[in-house]
């Protein structure tokens, strides 16, 4: 056991992949929680600089998906521990494949529900991304409400995540989460 | 040959005349007024729904020409159902107060071509500014389609107070878009 503990710990994630996961999981709850407050602001122009930043933060939260996405298929995340069960590696591949899902189409969403509103997204208020969709109404209020159910299912997988994480150091008491943090020392 | 010189150039001189028509009956159908305003560096279109336009213009008779217009400024149409509210409230149009705004020439100029100009006195909000707009005109058999934009800025107008007077989040210029079509009358 004390040899196989050995084994898992070499075989950390990367630095990079480790800053992205980090960077992106402080951005995602930021995220969450504006968009949660500021949707039941009332009309002022702190709402409509919250709704920008929202938005420019979802734009830099999509960019950085992309790129994790590269690194995640050049470079292998190391293994799950071998004693690992069939159970639990289908649940956290599907649950690592949906977050990558949600991630992408989050922002997605975001998007075309700006583009249908009529306001388009002007990344730091200095580069417009394009409009994909002509402004309409219902089709904006149906984008809004995907969007909503999306963030939900996605905060529900990241309880998951994180509970599984914090379950595999607790209960198991491997590598799982600590080859994620950078290494203290010891 | 000097006679058919004689004849064509008398001819030719006299083809504006003969041509020249006042445009006086407004195709309230065919005609739009919109603005494009800036919020957080984002450039969002809006339309006035309701307004009456008048116009007698007539290309050979520029001093004679006269044009007006009368708009409901409850009829804004900001984009957004919360915008609509809140562009009616005392902040920004007071349309209890002040329910119409409204346009009226003082004289016009020709820019060369079919480009014109006009000079006028644009009242909003119990406040009176000189405003000029270059236009377009083209004739099309007996109609003529008016095209033309200038820059009002809110804030002479005070169109906007208190919180919003702060052009941070929505830009003092706001871009108005007239198109009018206009029939030859009598």
């Amino acid at each position: 056991m004390q040899y196989l503990r050995q084994l898992n710990l070499s075989n950390r994630y990367t630095k990079t992949a480790m800053s992205l996961h980090w960077l992106m999981a402080v951005l995602l709850v930021g995220l969450f929680a504006i968009g949660v407050y500021m949707h039941e602001l009332p009309l002022s122009p702190w709402k409509l600089q919250v709704y920008s930043w929202h938005k420019w933060a979802g734009v830099t939260a999509f960019i950085l998906v992309l790129v994790r996405l590269i690194w995640r298929f050049t470079h292998r995340p190391p293994p799950l521990p071998i004693n690992t069960s069939r159970f639990a590696e289908l649940a956290a591949h599907t649950g690592h494949a949906l977050l990558y899902i949600l991630m992408i189409a989050i922002p997605l969403t975001g998007w075309l529900m700006s583009s249908a509103k009529g306001i388009q997204t002007v990344y730091f208020g200095i580069i417009p991304i394009p409009d994909l969709l002509a402004k309409n109404k219902e089709l904006g209020n149906l984008l809004r409400e995907v969007h909503e159910m999306l963030n939900f299912i996605l905060a529900a997988i990241v309880v998951g995540h994180t509970g599984a994480a914090i379950k595999h150091h607790l209960v198991n008491k491997d590598d799982v989460l600590t080859r994620m943090l950078p290494r203290w020392k010891r | 040959m000097n006679k058919i010189i004689t004849i064509l150039a008398s001819g030719l001189a006299f083809t504006p005349l003969a041509q020249a028509v006042e445009f006086n009956q407004i195709q309230a159908e065919k005609s739009t007024l919109g603005f494009v305003y800036k919020q957080m560096g984002v450039p969002v279109d809006g339309s006035f729904k309701k307004f009456a336009a008048q116009l007698s213009f007539d290309p050979a008779k520029l001093n004679m020409a006269k044009a007006a217009l009368d708009l409901d400024v409850t009829s804004i149409d900001t984009g957004s159902d919360e915008g609509n509210d809140e562009v009616a409230t005392k902040a920004w149009f007071n349309a209890k107060t002040f329910p119409r705004a409204k346009f009226e020439s003082t004289s016009f100029k020709a820019l060369g071509g079919n480009r014109y100009e006009v000079s006028g006195k644009m009242s909003i909000k119990g406040r009176t500014q000189t405003v000029a707009a270059p236009f377009t005109l083209n004739q099309q058999g007996s109609s003529a389609v008016v095209d033309g934009a200038f820059v009002l800025k809110r804030a002479d107008y005070a169109i906007g107070e208190g919180a919003w007077a702060d052009f941070g989040t929505v830009a003092n210029e706001i871009q108005i878009k007239f198109h009018f079509v206009a029939n030859a009358g009598k």
